[in-house]
């Protein structure tokens, strides 16, 4: 180990993930894109030291509403089922109910991604109304269900406020049966190692967070943390890098490439660029490997098309899957 | 510096099989017998592990389940109880033992 490596902990030789794939003889192709993320910008109340995009209080970086009207048409012409709005902290961006209001139309299902704490900044009683009229899924972080873990990775005080948002989320319906108002769980660990098994945490979310605060809920999803943006900058800060990127390529999976999300989404940056993902989007790895904006596309990308890899892409394969 | 302990061994776990495989084999398949989910979950599994590896103040052990009580969920607060719950019978151990040493006491003096 040189003395570069010792002071990042990078990992000695990562075979390339393109590299990876071909041993495999796996070539990874789009399927039919069902699924238009939308990625409205990089402007966020928190500063998670996780954050693959390095959102923050600071962020310029915001989707303007004619970009939004251009997404809007491309998701009428797109034939998509889902629209998945992420960001930042997308209910910071102004032009997000005009957003959710011109996509309704054209999806049957409408995303819309949550730190749980912007929208109680303010912004609570004109959002509700929105996402409840076109029944927005609301897709909340909450990496684990200890105070200390969601605070490091978080912020300091944002266990407590995730909390309070949730019960009033259930006040509202979100996550109750039979209003239609689906409420899910993100959860991403709290440092360099892999999630726990899907099925289990969200049995165990279930069951904690009914016992102890009385908070119900609909799915939850398990991701391990890419290693990009803040998420990198740490690892190589604290020496775990090599260690890190070591066991996602040792966990490589090659049954989990099928049902990747990259094959069957596509994913518009705040400036209305596209990418296969919002990982290659953070890294600036566009779709086909030239910025595409979205006033150019008639229609989805086509399936069989290739898609853009990076070594970050050993997350989403790791293990059962991350996606 | 030169060590008896290299994290970069644990990895190669496996490797103690070469020169008896067939115990190695049995070894292996009883061990991920019992880490998998059946009354007690994986998770609850790792615990006791993280405790035991501490009771038998294993290295390779303690830096193996410490990862893997993390990706079961786990969180540090549980973890420390865990190993409280070693020390405790650690501890325990030891001192009522302090009864054999009472009772030998005993017999020999006045
Ligand atoms: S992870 Fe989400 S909540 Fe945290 S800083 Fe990034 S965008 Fe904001």
């Amino acid at each position: 180990m040189n003395q570069a490596s010792i002071e990042t902990g990078s990992a000695l030789a990562i075979a390339p993930f393109a590299t990876t794939l071909a041993k495999n003889k796996i070539s990874l192709t789009r399927d039919k894109t069902t699924t238009l993320q939308i990625n409205i910008g990089f402007l966020c109340n928190q500063n998670c030291r996780h954050c693959h995009v390095e959102a923050g209080p600071k962020s310029d970086k915001i989707m303007d509403a004619q970009t939004a009207d251009a997404v809007a048409d491309f998701a009428e012409a797109g034939g998509f089922s889902t629209a998945d709005i992420t960001g930042g902290a997308p209910e910071m961006n102004p032009n997000l109910s005009h957003l959710i209001e011109k996509l309704a139309p054209s999806v049957s299902k409408i995303i819309v991604r949550s730190n749980l704490t912007a929208i109680s900044n303010g912004k609570w009683d004109g959002l509700m109304e929105i996402f409840q009229e076109h029944k927005v899924t609301i897709t909340a972080s909450l990496p684990s269900l200890n105070k200390s873990q969601t605070d490091a990775q978080r912020g300091s005080g944002v266990y407590e406020k995730s909390l309070a948002v949730l019960k009033k989320l259930n006040g509202e319906g979100y996550g109750i049966e039979g209003t239609g108002l689906e409420l899910n769980f993100v959860s991403n660990p709290a440092g360099a190692f892999l999630p726990p098994s899907q099925a289990s945490l969200e049995t165990r979310f279930r069951s904690d967070l009914k016992r102890k605060f009385g908070i119900k809920f609909n799915n939850l999803y398990t991701f391990a943390n890419a290693p990009l943006g803040r998420f990198e900058t740490w690892l190589k800060d604290s020496g775990a890098y090599g260690k890190y990127m070591d066991r996602l390529v040792r966990e490589f999976n090659p049954c989990s490439v099928g049902g990747l999300m990259c094959r069957y989404l596509v994913s518009i940056s705040w400036e209305g660029y596209l990418y296969d993902c919002d990982f290659n989007l953070a890294c600036d790895l566009p779709l086909a490997g030239r910025k595409i904006h979205v006033s150019e596309m008639t229609g989805p990308p086509a399936p069989g098309s290739p898609i853009v890899v990076g070594d970050h892409c050993y997350t989403c394969c790791a293990g059962a899957g991350f996606t | 510096m030169e060590t008896y302990y290299d994290p970069k061994d644990l990895p190669k776990f496996g490797e103690i099989g070469k020169d008896a495989p067939e115990l190695a084999k049995k070894f292996f398949e009883y061990y991920n017998a019992v880490f998998a989910e059946g009354e007690l979950t994986e998770r609850e599994k790792s615990l006791i592990a993280l405790g035991v590896a501490h009771a038998v103040q294993c290295p390779y052990c303690i830096d193996a389940y410490t990862q893997a009580c993390l990706e079961k969920g786990s969180n540090t607060e549980e973890m420390t109880e865990a190993v409280h719950v070693a020390a405790a019978i650690r501890g325990g151990a030891s001192l009522i033992h302090g009864l054999q040493m009472r009772k030998v006491s005993d017999k020999l003096s006045l």
